[in-house]
């Protein structure tokens, strides 16, 4: 039935269409001490971050919620799950490896202290051939970067 | 595609058949594959595809008559001048426009729209006077008013729509009720919907309250006829890269008396008859609203564009694209999960819809493996999206080159489509 799409099972894999579905961490915190929105003013993409971080600034909780398409709900919903337990500076990090791995496709600097982690976003790969898609990839981790900024917007665009 | 060859369409009563595969060889771009199938382009309300005749014209007019326009005592700028000016003779024969000095050209829709809102809105507005527009506009026909508001106190309001996505007319009457409203500037079509207007009434309307009213043509000005003086429109712009022109030329039809009335928008060559330090004179209209080299090319490309569609005739163009817009309205509402954005009665070759398993960006994505293009987003039209509560549509629209087994792909992959993303 689906072969008429066949192909687009690189980009949309199972692990994509079931956070896309059923996103973890899908709530607001409200111990929260960082929060950001997250804005793609052409998509309607739409999400607000929230964090709750230690004394020291590591991420002990992420959350979020909002409205969007599979790929940025599944970026957003994946991402919680690999920022919590890491510092500012590691999500930065997983943040810029993972642009360069929803642009090109590959993640030349993801290196050892990166794999595991990387290798979970791995499935978002596949939004590097669609150019137009990238922005709702990322979305989420714009959000993220802002909101360790203390900015309350974020957008992609 | 298979099938073009077959596809016959009755046309209005005036027109020829129109023959789609003839049509379809005019424009190359038709044949082009896309990921390896056929390229099936349902975003002409974005912008559509240009014919051989358009783009031919524009490259003759480059090899054999270019200069600047208005100003060399030489032929050649004679000979572009003569082409520059027969197109804005076309333009006012297209639109029915009382005297061609009445077509300004500008580099869009957008420009024009811009051009009053400077023009009218601020060379002729008073303080504590108001513009209404309704909920459907494009973002081309707010922003500028809410400049307008902003920077000089204009009162701005907006006219709600039915559930349905038609004008509400009793809204607009109560709305123009107080007399301080000085133009109604609405959509003559729906660029998400697809809703045509009622200008003729919306004009009587407005005049009976002492108001102007501007007309954003820029869809339906491709998909029917349109004759300013019988809708007794003040102001009606549209665009000609919709109507299978190029880029970068719009136009804005305005009635004599309201241009000469109206300050320039933008200063420059060509827009005055005379300058000194201490003070310019502007030239007479319609050039005092055309300052700078204007879109020459883009004008011929227009004139082209304008000669193609009244060839095959816009009553039969119209006719095509009802026989699309029922044949797409008799099969997506029973594709289970598929929900079009408004039903209006009068609707020209526009609609959105949504899929509920995925969102509008999703199904564009699907849509493009199987060669469709479709816009996905909120198509320039936030508050229209924010008034039926949903964040974002897909957008079909279609054009003279459409055929009907396109229309039956889109179905089809909509209902494969919703299986995939369950």
């Amino acid at each position: 039935m689906t072969d008429l799409f066949g192909d687009l099972r690189d980009l949309y894999q199972d692990v994509i269409l079931d956070h896309g579905r059923k996103p973890r961490n899908f709530r607001r915190l409200d111990d929260a001490t960082l929060t950001s929105r997250g804005d793609n003013p052409m998509c309607g993409d739409r999400m607000e971050l929230f964090l709750k971080t230690a004394p020291d600034g590591a991420i002990l909780d992420a959350a979020f919620q909002g409205r969007g398409c599979a790929i940025s709900m599944a970026s957003a919903s994946l991402m919680t799950e690999t920022v919590k337990g890491k510092s500012p500076g590691q999500a930065r990090r997983m943040g810029d490896a993972f642009r360069g791995l929803a642009m090109t496709g590959t993640c030349p600097d993801c290196g050892e202290a990166l794999a595991d982690d990387m290798e979970r976003l791995a499935p978002l790969s596949g939004v590097h051939e669609f150019p137009s898609r990238v922005k709702c990839a990322t979305l989420a981790w714009h959000t993220l970067n802002a909101a360790l900024d203390g900015a309350k917007e974020a957008s992609s665009e | 595609m298979d099938g073009h060859a077959a596809s016959r369409v009755p046309a209005g009563a005036t027109g020829i058949p129109m023959d789609l595969a003839r049509i379809r060889a005019d424009f190359p771009i038709l044949s082009e594959k896309v990921r390896g199938k056929p390229f099936t382009f349902l975003d002409s309300g974005a912008s559509a595809q240009k014919p051989r005749q358009v783009i031919g014209a524009m490259v003759r007019m480059m090899e054999t008559a270019y200069a600047n326009v208005h100003r060399g005592a030489y032929h050649m700028s004679e000979r572009a001048t003569e082409a520059y000016e027969a197109a804005r003779g076309a333009v006012a024969r297209f639109l029915n426009a009382g005297d061609e000095r009445e077509i300004v050209f500008t580099k869009s829709s957008t420009e024009a729209i811009n051009l009053v809102a400077h023009g009218y809105g601020r060379g002729v507005l008073k303080q504590g006077q108001a513009v209404v527009i309704s909920e459907m506009e494009h973002h081309a026909n707010i922003v500028p008013w809410q400049m307008l508001r902003d920077a000089h106190g204009i009162e701005l309001r907006v006219a709600r729509i039915t559930d349905s996505g038609e004008l509400d007319m009793d809204d607009l009457a109560a709305k123009l009720a107080d007399g301080r409203v000085g133009l109604v500037a609405v959509t003559h079509m729906s660029n998400v919907l697809g809703t045509v207007t009622p200008a003729e009434r919306i004009a009587r309307l407005a005049h009976e309250h002492g108001a102007k009213v501007l007309f954003d043509g820029s869809q339906a000005a491709v998909h029917r006829r349109v004759d300013v003086q019988a809708l007794d429109a003040d102001f009606y712009v549209f665009t000609g890269h919709k109507l299978y022109g190029p880029t970068g030329i719009g136009v804005l039809y305005a009635k004599a008396a309201l241009l000469e009335a109206m300050p320039p928008f933008l200063g420059g060559g060509d827009m005055i008859s005379e300058v000194s330090f201490e003070r310019s004179v502007w030239a007479p209209i319609p050039a005092k609203f055309e300052a700078g080299t204007p879109p020459i090319v883009e004008a011929i490309g227009l004139h082209a564009a304008i000669d193609y569609v009244q060839a095959i005739g816009m009553a039969a163009i119209e006719a095509h694209e009802r026989a699309l817009v029922d044949r797409a309205m008799a099969k997506l509402p029973h594709i289970e999960g598929v929900t079009l954005l408004g039903r209006a009665q009068d609707r020209g070759g526009v609609f959105a819809f949504s899929l509920d398993t995925a969102h509008a960006h999703d199904v564009a994505t699907l849509l493009d493996r199987v060669g469709i293009a479709v816009r996905s987003g909120r198509h320039c039209a936030e508050p229209l999206h924010a008034r039926f509560g949903v964040e974002s549509t897909c957008r079909a629209s279609f054009g003279l080159y459409t055929t009907p087994e396109e229309v039956d792909l889109l179905a089809d992959a909509l209902g494969q489509a919703r299986e995939f993303f369950r």
